[in-house]
């Protein structure tokens, strides 16, 4: 009896340093690994911390002084908000900021719903889906620049092909100048970005709907669920991460819109379709009011802060997936 | 009864797929038959469906008449020495935020994400006031340089998901074996994500190919123009010359299709890597 105690006693003292041993082996490999951890990483970081938040701190300075390159004997005085208050003043910046909002919701939405229906439709095995994966790739990889340019002359009211094609299946019946009327153009810009970024969001969208075990439908099935019951009772629900994640990258990306804005109309006519990163870049680099520009900077960047923090609270972090394993 | 269901579900199914792919070719059709067609044929109204006779003068003209070739040699130097950087120094710090157990990994990789997701022009005082200031606006690094601030978190995105995909037990055996940490991510990480490598380098390039806000404000000097701002400078003072325009689309139009059906599977799985599992 009192054999067997004494080694248990035995096996618990051994098993006691040894687990200190392995603490404190660990304890030095851990600090180790931290070490490289901080060594490996600090190159992309350092890029990052140099080229972009280095920058961002230097444009909500600026947004802070009056700086006019175009008169440099002005200096750069320290203004506090009024910058701020004169583009708050401004209907143009109030314009700019609804023509904004406007294109990020339709555009969005649009490519959301589209987006979903063709996803749906090439999510089972068919003749031909992966030409029509790589199809849909297309438009997503070529530049936004070109395929914009493309556009511009189909709509182009003498030109374009666009009036000839509509005329011809009587949804109109005279020409309409689709870029240089106001009633018309920022819609012909939606319909041009979601033509180029629908295929894009299919794709993502498709990639969410493979992830979904298909014994879940056929379960489904046995117990007598219709289609319209599966798709919002397991497709909608599964998808649902996938599907935020898309429409944050969708929205965030909408809501900085440069390019096809600036081929399409150049935010004309008048300003019926300038949006936000438009104006500030007219501000800074046509009027070289950088002072006023960094401050429509700024506040492109709050609203898409704000657009993040939504959709983050929606998805949960991100970020969080490493300790979740 | 069951047969002519089936047969009308498919029908309609096969309309649908077709109906997209035309939508979203037809641009592209359309772009072809006007850069093959003559300026006549291109401003006769209704336009012809199919050119006459084919036209290659405007392929001519825009290599002869426009600095096109240039603008082509510029978005390939910028676009590749972009991409090289990136893998460069974004592989370390992706293997660092994929392998390596340190405190503040979780605020790197919120940092990472969120200047993802800030928009350029909140870059684009600063930036080129530094580049003005060092003689940098319309050269080459005035370019690279500023396309890292949307590159490097791509690159450390879809990187360390590729990482992550690499079993542990490799690079545990490999230290079992002697290897030091920096020894598995050289000898063992680096080789086996050769293609995760590849892809990332790919979206990487086609990202810096396509980009359009900062080429347009730093390459102040029309010969250093890339493809994108090149091509939507063709304007002429009065009409554009839709010809050469849609001969240029067309010259980075075909060789980015090609490289898209040639490399589809990576380019999907780089994509979704960097989204849908993130």
């Amino acid at each position: 009896m009192k054999n067997t105690n004494l080694s248990m006693d035995n096996i618990l003292k051994t098993s006691q340093t040894n687990i200190d041993n392995a603490t404190k082996y660990g304890k030095k490999r851990r600090r180790q690994e931290a070490l490289l951890g901080y060594a490996l990483a600090s190159p992309g970081i350092l890029v990052i911390v140099i080229f972009s938040l280095y920058p961002i701190i230097q444009t909500i300075n600026l947004s802070f002084h009056s700086l006019k390159l175009t008169m440099p004997g002005l200096g750069e005085p320290f203004v506090g908000i009024k910058n701020y208050l004169e583009i708050s003043h401004s209907a143009r910046f109030w314009l700019a900021v609804w023509h904004t909002f406007e294109f990020t919701l339709y555009s969005v939405v649009f490519e959301l719903v589209f987006g979903l229906l063709i996803a749906l439709l090439i999510n089972r095995p068919f003749f031909g889906r992966g030409l029509i994966r790589a199809v849909v790739l297309i438009p997503w990889a070529i530049p936004t620049a070109i395929s914009s340019m493309m556009w511009k002359f189909m709509f182009d009211d003498q030109l374009g092909v666009v009036n000839p094609i509509l005329m011809k299946l009587g949804i109109i019946h005279h020409s309409i100048v689709w870029l240089g009327n106001p009633n018309y153009a920022l819609g012909s810009i939606i319909f041009v970005d979601v033509w180029k970024t629908t295929p894009f969001m299919a794709l993502l969208l498709l990639a969410g709907l493979q992830v979904i075990p298909s014994e879940l439908y056929e379960s489904a099935k046995v117990d007598g669920a219709n289609a319209w019951q599966r798709f919002f009772k397991i497709t909608l629900p599964l998808l649902k991460p996938a599907l935020l994640i898309a429409l944050l990258f969708r929205t965030l990306d909408a809501f900085r819109v440069f390019d096809v804005i600036f081929i399409l109309t150049g935010g004309g006519p008048g300003n019926s379709t300038e949006s936000l990163s438009m104006y500030a870049q007219t501000v800074l680099m046509r009027y070289m009011d950088f002072g006023h520009g960094s401050a429509l900077a700024v506040v492109t960047f709050v609203f898409i802060l704000l657009i993040s923090i939504f959709y983050i609270r929606l998805i949960g972090i991100p970020v969080d997936q490493e300790n979740k394993e | 009864m069951k047969m002519t269901s089936r047969l009308i579900r498919g029908t309609l199914f096969y309309t649908a797929v077709i109906l997209f792919v035309v939508i979203v070719a037809f641009p592209f059709y359309w772009q072809l038959i006007t850069s093959l067609k003559s300026p006549q044929e291109i401003y006769q109204m209704p336009p012809a469906w199919w050119p006459s006779s084919f036209y290659f003068g405007s392929y001519k003209d825009v290599f002869t008449k426009t600095p096109f070739g240039l603008y082509l040699l510029n978005s390939f130097i910028v676009s590749s020495i972009t991409t090289i950087l990136c893998l460069v120094f974004g592989s370390t710090t992706a293997y660092a935020v994929a392998r390596l157990r340190f405190k503040g990994k979780k605020f790197l990789l919120g940092l990472v994400l969120s200047v993802s997701m800030f928009p350029p022009i909140a870059v684009l005082s600063p930036l080129f006031l530094i580049l003005k200031n060092l003689h940098l606006l319309s050269t080459y690094q005035g370019l690279i340089f500023p396309y890292m601030t949307f590159t490097m978190p791509l690159t450390i995105w879809i990187l360390s998901s590729f990482f992550r995909e690499i079993p542990k037990e490799l690079d545990e055996a490999a230290i079992v074996d002697g290897c030091t940490r920096l020894q598995t991510f050289w000898r063992i990480m680096l080789p086996l994500s050769g293609p995760g490598l590849f892809t990332t380098g790919i979206l990487v390039f086609i990202a810096a190919w396509n980009e359009f806000l900062f080429a347009f404000t730093f390459m102040t000097n029309d010969a250093m123009r890339t493809v994108p701002v090149g091509i939507a400078m063709f304007q002429g003072e009065h009409s554009l010359p839709w010809g050469d325009i849609s001969a240029a689309s067309i010259v980075v139009t075909v060789p980015l299709i090609i490289l898209v059906l040639i490399f589809q599977k990576r380019i999907i799985s780089g994509l979704t890597a960097g989204a849908v599992k993130g």
